[in-house]
């Protein structure tokens, strides 16, 4: 685990009183936090705790019932969505394309005409640029593996990512959480909601433990976030 | 531009590829033809004065099948959230979906207007050289309100139900307007520029709509 920044330096992500309500149900009831910048925070807690809608509310895909979420200072996270990478749980790629094709037209929305750009971030996540069959017939650590490249596409300051490692062999999952250590040093801020919190020990800065829709814990070490668990 | 170029070109590869909009609106589209030319048996008076409608509801109906799969590709793998996390402005999405819908439309009735012609043993008494005219003014009505409306009902329960719903009493006054245009020129009895001027001012002002609305339609949750 390193430690490039102040922890207590200014936050680059504030939550404040975040409610999220879909219908009658509540997913996030009052979601107040901080993140530094260049720290890797692991969300952790049950199915339904809300973890993906308070990503997804950080990635501007969700509208805040009630509260706010302030990225870089700025409350409009559509203005700032340059700095964010985004994956989610499905892969948000089209699957008849081949992953280099898939990329070279996010970039595009990116403005990015560097095509290198694609082929480095493909190589970045231990994928092989040449390979040309569609996304829909990669095997499932594959396509994770190229949503995260996907997610790295515009070089983004903060990642948001739901659920990398599932259905990623133990391996691969370890050079993952290698990669986003390594990008972490680099001084990019990582938010990873994760069922599998051992592959983070060591890697993640702290350990965030969410229940209905709240906030509960929040701790540096693994084993009291595990204990947490349970 | 450069963006609704780059979603247009995107769309035409992913439907070169799997020929889903195509297959469907050709297949449904020939069926109708062959279905009315049993179902009727006009001399060729009769044709130029039902082929009108006849023409515009095939094409409307197979148009529908299109704008249904529009969507449908975003939503696997939530693709669409890919492109709202992204700065890329709403509007190029829609155009690029709706210039990709003009294409699949435009190629259906170009491929259908010959077998028109040969059932219906159709031949214009009026000014011919109006009925492309038509056939693009009309086609971008079904398409452009067709396109905002399938993504309106992206995110319900029943969507392919929903879209007839939702375009077809919208395009009443376009619809109209394609039809007495089309017969018009059949059979040259009146002359079809009223109906041209007013299907180019729903034209402008539907486009304009939905560009205005668009980007509340993408975000909508």
């Amino acid at each position: 685990m390193s430690k490039p920044t102040d922890p207590a330096a200014d936050p680059i992500i504030v939550v404040t009183d975040l409610v999220k309500q879909f219908g009658r149900f509540a997913a996030l009831r009052g979601v107040t936090a901080s993140f530094a910048p260049a720290r890797m925070y692991a969300i952790l807690g049950d199915n339904g705790a809300g973890k993906t809608t308070l990503l997804r509310a950080l990635a501007g895909l969700n509208r805040p019932t009630r509260g706010s979420v302030a990225i870089s200072g700025s409350s409009n996270v559509r203005s700032v969505c340059r700095e964010i990478g985004y994956m989610a749980h499905p892969s948000l790629l089209y699957d008849e394309m081949s992953g280099t094709e898939n990329l070279r037209y996010f970039a595009r929305l990116y403005d990015i005409e560097d095509q290198a750009r694609c082929t480095a971030v493909i190589q970045a996540v231990g994928l092989d640029p040449q390979l040309t069959r569609p996304v829909g017939q990669y095997s499932q650590g594959m396509r994770q593996r190229m949503s995260l490249a996907r997610a790295l596409l515009n070089d983004p300051r903060i990642l948001l990512l739901d659920e990398p490692f599932s259905n990623v062999d133990l391996r691969s999952a370890r050079e993952m959480v290698q990669l986003l250590a390594s990008m972490r040093d680099m001084g990019k801020t990582i938010l990873v909601v994760t069922h599998q919190a051992f592959l983070l020990e060591g890697a993640a800065d702290e350990f965030v433990w969410m229940e209905d829709g709240r906030i509960v814990s929040r701790t540096q070490d693994f084993n009291s976030a595990i204990a947490g668990q349970v | 531009m450069k963006l609704t170029r780059a979603t247009l070109a995107k769309d035409l590869r992913l439907e070169w590829r799997s020929k889903d909009a195509i297959n469907s609106m050709l297949f449904f589209a020939l069926l109708v033809v062959v279905i009315f030319s049993f179902s009727f048996d006009p001399t060729a008076e009769e044709s130029r004065q039902i082929a009108g409608g006849l023409v515009w509801v095939a094409f409307l109906f197979a148009a529908v099948v299109a704008l249904n799969q529009t969507w449908a590709r975003e939503l696997r793998n939530q693709v669409l959230d890919a492109y709202r996390v992204s700065p890329a402005p709403a509007n190029s999405l829609f155009l690029a979906k709706a210039f990709g819908n003009f294409i699949f439309v435009l190629m259906l009735e170009c491929l259908m207007t010959p077998l028109f012609i040969v059932f219906y043993n159709l031949r214009a008494l009026g000014p011919a050289y109006q009925l492309p005219i038509v056939a693009v003014l009309g086609t971008w009505a079904l398409v452009v309100n067709g396109t905002f409306f399938a993504a309106m009902s992206l995110r319900t329960r029943a969507r392919e139900i929903m879209l007839p719903l939702l375009l077809f009493p919208i395009s009443i006054p376009a619809v109209l307007a394609m039809v007495e245009a089309t017969t018009s020129i059949l059979t040259g009895e009146y002359s079809a520029r009223f109906w041209i001027v007013l299907l180019a001012a729903y034209d402008l002002v539907f486009t304009t709509s939905c560009l205005l609305l668009f980007e509340s339609v993408l975000n909508a949750e």
